[in-house]
């Protein structure tokens, strides 16, 4: 797995923050030609960072339904519908008079994709098969699908959504594995 | 509502553009569509800027570029439609000037995405759609979301990965043509595309549009004054207007983009035609092919040809100039580059200029029988979608296309 994703992306930025201190020191500027070589840039002396932080109060038990092992939907006490990702509210019926439901977790593989080129924040990771399945409750779920090679997932093919740990960070979330 | 015509188009080079600042790059459009026009500032009333931003370093692009093109103190708004920020911007200068706010308004589309590098890139377009439940946790892709539908298509009716690198091929041919594309120049082959690395399986790096900076600009004007500005006024006849849901777990299938459809349904009613058999009212297209599979798919969301059918459409050779439909004569999203808030202008100038009859060279140009073309511009994987008419006529529906 090699360098943790932590230390790739501190290592990256501490690079380009390195050469942009040397560049300075030696012109008194931070410009310095673009990665072709072409053209001349200043190299942004101020950083920003970014690292949201999302309210989850009205969403609570499904989270805490991941710590018991269970993956859980909403469903609106007046119309039926199942919600997944689960909804406070119902904005057809216009009530937050939500049950909340475990799901099946059993599933058909709609699609799926193989993400070779990875976000930075995922470069830690192999290649992973993200997959949408629909469940036997009518609902699609979307998740990674975990399979030893990639050449073995099938459009159509039996899924069953399980709670996983995911490693290296070791939070709580939920994968598909195939049913033999 | 009064008519609106197109009466002015601007169109930067695109490309890695590191030798120009985002004001820098939207004045080479919009002083292009002043020239055009022979407008002074002083005459545009309005201006909308379409900017997706987050990768580059101005939170506040509209004023930015007022500012540099002498456009301030003119009121300004910049909006956002994912890729089809661009069309955004146009919709909301015709409203303008369809309800009469403005008699003379300007959209202007610019991106400047190689202020950032490539990994913020990927990580920011990957983040569109539904941050918290799809990318959080499964690091989805640009990429990848068409991938989901690419999977899908193949499978439900059996097109292969060879179909689709004939778009690629396709829009690279036109691309090589047009000296404002990204491409420029460059032509690719079937086997080359087969042979580029999988970026998110099935697409593959030729299958995909790259990082672009762009900017294009648009002047629109009212009936009382578009024909006393130019001779050749191009009428935005119709603009439908569609969503798609956020979390692509929420959609029932994956072969088609419903935003677009019903998008098109809308701006095909306004004109009178029915949504099937659509190529034979136009004489041009520009589709939104950020990805091989979109350029398929959206040959079917907008009726070309019906659902599965589209792959023969690239198979037979029928998007190409002297075929049924000529789609993407400018490159498309996939040779001239995909700078996300311009792409949809850019559409606008291309469609603008194909009606006019004064693309260069004539190999890109398609033959203007009835004077009708359309553009396709979906913003994320058909989270948005915007379906524009253009006409060179100001009123009537659509005729049909003699046969060749
Ligand atoms: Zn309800």
């Amino acid at each position: 797995m090699g360098m943790s994703l932590e230390a790739k992306y501190e290592e990256f930025w501490r690079q380009a923050i390195k050469q942009l201190n040397d560049v300075v020191k030696a012109t008194g500027l931070p410009i310095a030609p673009d990665e072709k070589g072409q053209y001349s840039l200043w190299y942004d002396v101020r950083e920003l960072r970014l690292r949201f932080s999302i309210s989850v109060e009205r969403i609570k038990r499904f989270f805490e339904g991941l710590r018991e092992g269970k993956i859980y939907a909403t469903r609106c006490r007046r119309c039926g519908r199942y919600y997944f990702p689960p909804q406070a509210d119902c904005p057809y019926c216009r009530v937050s008079d939500m049950d909340w439901v475990e799901i099946s977790g059993e599933g058909e593989l709609l699609t799926y994709t193989v993400i070779n080129t990875k976000p930075l924040t995922f470069s830690h990771y192999p290649d992973y098969v993200v997959a949408i399945a629909r469940m036997r409750e009518g609902f699609n779920v979307l998740a990674w699908l975990r399979v030893d090679d990639p050449r073995k997932a099938r459009v159509g093919m039996k899924v069953k959504l399980q709670v996983v740990k995911r490693e290296p960070e070791g939070y709580l979330t939920y994968e598909f594995v195939p049913i033999e | 509502m009064r008519g609106v015509a197109i009466v002015g188009v601007g169109h930067a080079k695109f490309g890695r553009r590191t030798d120009a600042t985002l004001g820098e790059l939207a004045w080479e459009a919009v002083k292009e569509a002043l020239d055009d026009a022979r407008l002074d500032q002083k005459d545009i009333q309005y201006f909308v800027v379409g900017n997706a931003g987050g990768w580059s370093a101005e939170p506040l692009p509209a004023v930015v570029i007022g500012e540099y093109c002498g456009l301030t103190p003119k009121g300004a708004m910049r909006v956002e439609a994912a890729c089809a920020s661009g069309s955004a911007a146009l919709y909301n200068a015709y409203l303008a000037v369809a309800s009469g706010m403005a008699d003379i308004a300007m959209a202007i589309g610019v991106e400047k995405m190689y202020e950032s590098p490539t990994p913020t890139v990927v990580e920011f377009i990957g983040r569109a759609g539904n941050y918290f439940w799809e990318f959080e946790n499964f690091g989805l892709t640009f990429p990848g979301y068409y991938a989901l539908y690419m999977t899908a298509y193949m499978n439900r009716f059996g097109a292969t990965e060879e179909d689709f690198c004939k778009v690629a091929v396709k829009n690279h041919y036109y691309g090589s043509m047009n000296p404002k594309a990204q491409f420029y120049g460059l032509r690719i082959t079937v086997d080359q595309c087969l042979k580029s690395r999988y970026v998110a399986w099935p697409i593959k790096l030729y299958d995909s549009s790259p990082i672009t900076d762009g900017a294009a600009a648009v002047i629109l004007a009212s009936e009382e004054l578009a024909r006393k500005i130019t001779d050749t006024p191009v009428w935005i006849r119709s603009i439908g207007v569609a969503t798609g849901t956020a979390n692509l777990s929420k959609r029932p299938d994956f072969i088609g983009l419903d935003a677009a459809y019903q998008a098109a349904e809308q701006a095909f009613r306004r004109v009178g035609i029915e949504h099937r058999d659509t190529w034979k009212y136009f004489d041009v297209a520009d589709v939104h092919d950020c990805f091989t599979i979109a350029e398929v798919m959206a040959y079917e969301d907008l009726g070309f040809t019906e659902r599965g059918t589209g792959i023969q459409l690239i198979r037979e050779g029928q998007t190409y100039k002297g075929g049924l439909i000529p789609v993407n004569l400018d490159g498309g999203l996939k040779a001239k580059g995909h700078p996300i808030g311009a792409t949809g202008v850019s559409m606008a100038v291309e469609m603008t200029k194909q009606l006019r009859q004064s693309v260069e060279p004539r190999d890109r140009q398609a033959d203007v029988y009835v004077g009708w073309a359309l553009s396709h511009n979906v913003g994320g994987t058909g989270h948005y979608a915007y379906i524009t008419l253009y006409s060179l006529d100001k009123d009537g529906s659509p005729k049909v296309k003699p046969k060749r």
